[in-house]
């Protein structure tokens, strides 16, 4: 069984390009909407690729501003330049 | 398994009966009644007449619970560490066999709690 | 990525930023440097075999964080220059901030100071940077915390003296003593304890649903202050991951000890939160979800998924994570009943649920609510409106290991209440669950010395014997911060200020 990997982001105005660049670039990504937050699951892995946020804000992006509209994950992080992505498994 | 220490490691412990100032503590449960939402301690001499929990203690405690006066003291089951037992009211906790930290528990046949619920 | 070779890449940069930076001791030999890092058995073969996944640096760690504080600063002066607190959907929510202020502020400062301490005690580097940045979070979410609840403490009683209720009052003593078991243990078991088993496994549960539900009920001060905590909580979280994976990829022989402290901090953390599923279930005026639904989604599936990644080092799911799930349809309950019971010692108030609350309550729970639980509810509301309010006027008998009165049943018996028991050197001792009595049974030695606030109130510890002489001691307001909230000045307060509300309305 795929068990989902899972992250949360607040349900602000600097979030929405990222959670919309996580549904482009994720098919089987469902996102929750709760009170002042949204909850995303995807089975198995989930990637955040920099280049498509960037498309949907219109300028240059760096990664690490995730930290700043993240309210938790669950999976395996690896991040560099480019993308963050969280997986079960190795 | 000995405790991972950086060093000796040995503590007395904090609630042995010597610092309690000649009190044992008891703990006491209702069975049936989770109302009173925990069993109830009380710090009682030993010498303390065990009827004296029943006739002077309870009221103030589970007198609180509708089934409190309908209680059959006679028919009360009773267990005492664990094992069953039939207390003598007219002697002491003491020679009935409490100790410090002893729980005891009692039954109410019959008396079931609000609407049957066990509370 | 553009080739700018002049810009290093992330990876480069966390390698130069967290490594290299100490060096080998000659004067002093390394153990006695670090004379902490070792005894607790945990074999570290290569230190630089700690990665941190998301790369921080303290340079971007300083900038991220200053906007983070922004932000939350812009929203708690809002919150104040246009009276949020009046837009709460009832005041009995501010219950529940009360005991985040008195319980969890205090924890936050707590884990400021264990992170610094495991930060000193570690010689990797990796990790001590690691440990650095995490301490100044907890010093961070401890200072927003006090920061933003200060402004309730205008209005509303029960918020006056919380440091000093900390080490005092008897159910405060729960968050307390779990701290304290932590901090007095070794730094890998600390890191185990705190930043895996808490705030990886655990930690969703409480900011969460919980935060989420400060939104629903127009709580923004508190909902922008806990997710702007959790925000580094999701930091922590990947990092409590991290910690366990490196203990178990450095040496076999640190599995086993790994796996004992998963089974104690689950159990001692899932105690702790039974705080949070009374505050879920019972404290917010609108629910979000129920504690046993918040259990299925944070543990149930998100802990299942954790702990198949985790199988392939040798590592199996927490012991009596099982019985927690047992308990889910109860939890709450229960320790809602508790807290019924002894309102009159506590610094926050408690009441009879209104009937869409009971019902809600029935619907979340249709196997045990209107059976198990209701009635009592009833009768204690029926007994309220006759003037004759239930307090319990005995003190509760208190579990050796969480400190919680000994309110919980027995995993497959939820009608009676579960006691378990250990004798260590021809002394009695009283458990409230298996897992209790396990953590005694293994570090009996550090336990024997454990603060059971009721014991205390006995030996005259605690101000005197009566119960008001206990409360002075505590700093509690006598028949203003205890009590039930009808007839409260809190109510009080706020019945004003919605009549005056309605009055500028027409």
């Amino acid at each position: 069984m795929t068990r989902n990997v899972t992250i949360t982001f607040q349900n602000t105005e600097e979030a929405r390009p990222i959670i919309e660049a996580i549904e482009a670039d994720n098919q089987n990504a469902t996102a929750v909407v709760m009170p002042a937050m949204v909850k995303i699951d995807c089975p198995g892995r989930l990637i955040i690729n920099r280049v498509t946020v960037e498309e949907k804000i219109g300028r240059d992006w760096d990664l690490q501003e995730l930290h700043l509209s993240l309210i938790s994950l669950a999976g395996n992080v690896d991040e560099d330049d480019d993308r963050i992505i969280i997986a079960w498994g190795s | 398994m000995a405790i991972q220490s950086i060093g000796d490691y040995d503590f007395p412990a904090r609630d042995a009966i010597e610092n309690f100032g000649g009190v044992l503590v008891t703990y006491w449960n209702w069975l049936d009644h989770l109302m009173f939402c925990a069993p109830v301690a009380f710090p009682f001499p030993p010498d303390m007449r065990f009827g004296d929990v029943l006739e002077q203690v309870f009221p103030g405690v589970y007198g609180a619970h509708p089934d409190f006066n309908k209680i059959d003291w006679a028919a009360a089951r009773w267990t005492l560490d664990g094992q069953t037992f039939t207390p003598d009211l007219d002697r002491s906790l003491a020679e009935n066999g409490l100790g410090h930290k002893s729980v005891v528990k009692f039954e109410t046949p019959g008396l079931d709690g609000i609407k049957g619920s066990r509370t | 990525m553009s080739e700018n070779p002049k810009k290093l890449n992330l990876k480069q940069r966390y390698k130069l930023l967290t490594r290299g930076l100490d060096w080998e001791t000659t004067y002093q030999p390394m153990d006695k440097v670090f004379p902490f890092d070792t005894f607790e058995g945990i074999k570290i073969h290569d230190w630089d075999g700690w990665e941190d996944p998301f790369r921080l640096t303290m340079d971007a760690y300083w900038k991220y964080q200053a906007e983070k504080e922004r932000k939350l600063y812009a929203v708690i002066d809002s919150f104040a220059q246009n009276n949020g607190h009046m837009g709460i959907t009832d005041a009995r929510y501010v219950n529940a901030i009360k005991i985040l202020l008195t319980g969890v502020t205090s924890l936050e400062y707590a884990a400021h100071r264990g992170f610094s301490h495991v930060g000193r005690h570690l010689r990797g580097v990796g990790p001590r940077v690691a440990c650095q940045m995490q301490a100044i979070d907890e010093l961070r979410h401890a200072q927003t915390q006090i920061h933003t609840l200060s402004h309730y403490n205008r209005y509303f009683d029960g918020f006056h003296d919380w440091r000093h209720m900390y080490d005092r009052v008897w159910y405060l003593s729960v968050p307390k003593s779990f701290f304290d078991d932590a901090m007095t243990a070794g730094p890998f078991e600390f890191v185990t304890a705190i930043s895996f088993s808490f705030e990886y496994v655990l930690t969703n549960l409480l900011f969460v649903p919980f935060m989420s539900g400060a939104a629903y009920n127009g709580d923004m001060a508190t909902v922008t202050f806990g997710f702007s905590a959790q925000s580094d909580e999701a930091r922590h979280m990947t990092l409590g991951l991290e910690v366990i994976k490196f203990m178990l990829e450095q040496d076999e022989a640190n599995v086993p000890i790994v796996q004992r402290w998963i089974d104690k901090w689950f159990w001692r953390g899932y105690r702790l939160l039974s705080l949070v599923a009374m505050m879920m279930d019972y404290m917010l005026p609108k629910r979000v979800m129920s504690w046993a639904e918040a259990w299925e989604m944070y543990y149930e599936d998100a802990g299942a998924a954790l702990f198949e990644d985790l199988e392939r080092y040798g590592l199996r799911p927490p012991k009596y994570a099982d019985i927690a799930t047992k308990e889910k349809n109860r939890l709450s309950h229960e320790v809602w009943s508790i807290f019924y019971n002894y309102t009159h010692a506590a610094a926050f108030h408690t009441w009879s649920p209104e009937d869409n609350e009971l019902d809600w309550l029935s619907e979340k729970y249709p196997d045990t609510f209107d059976k198990m639980y209701r009635p009592r509810f009833d009768y204690w509301r029926e007994q309220a409106a006759a003037g004759n309010r239930f307090y319990n006027q005995a003190l509760p008998q208190l579990c050796t290991t969480c400190q919680i009165p000994m309110g919980f049943t027995e995993p497959d018996d939820p009608t009676k209440i579960c006691f378990r028991e250990s004798v260590f050197k021809h002394e009695r001792y009283h458990f409230c669950s298996d897992g209790c009595k396990d953590i005694f049974d293994w570090e009996p030695e550090k336990y024997v010395q454990s603060w059971l606030p009721v014991h205390e109130i006995f030996k005259g510890n605690c101000g005197g014997t009566d119960l008001k002489d206990v409360l002075k001691w505590y700093h509690l307001n006598d028949g203003v911060d205890n009590m039930d909230y009808e007839g409260s000045p809190d109510q009080r307060l706020w019945a004003e200020w919605t009549a005056n509300r309605s009055k500028a309305a027409e």
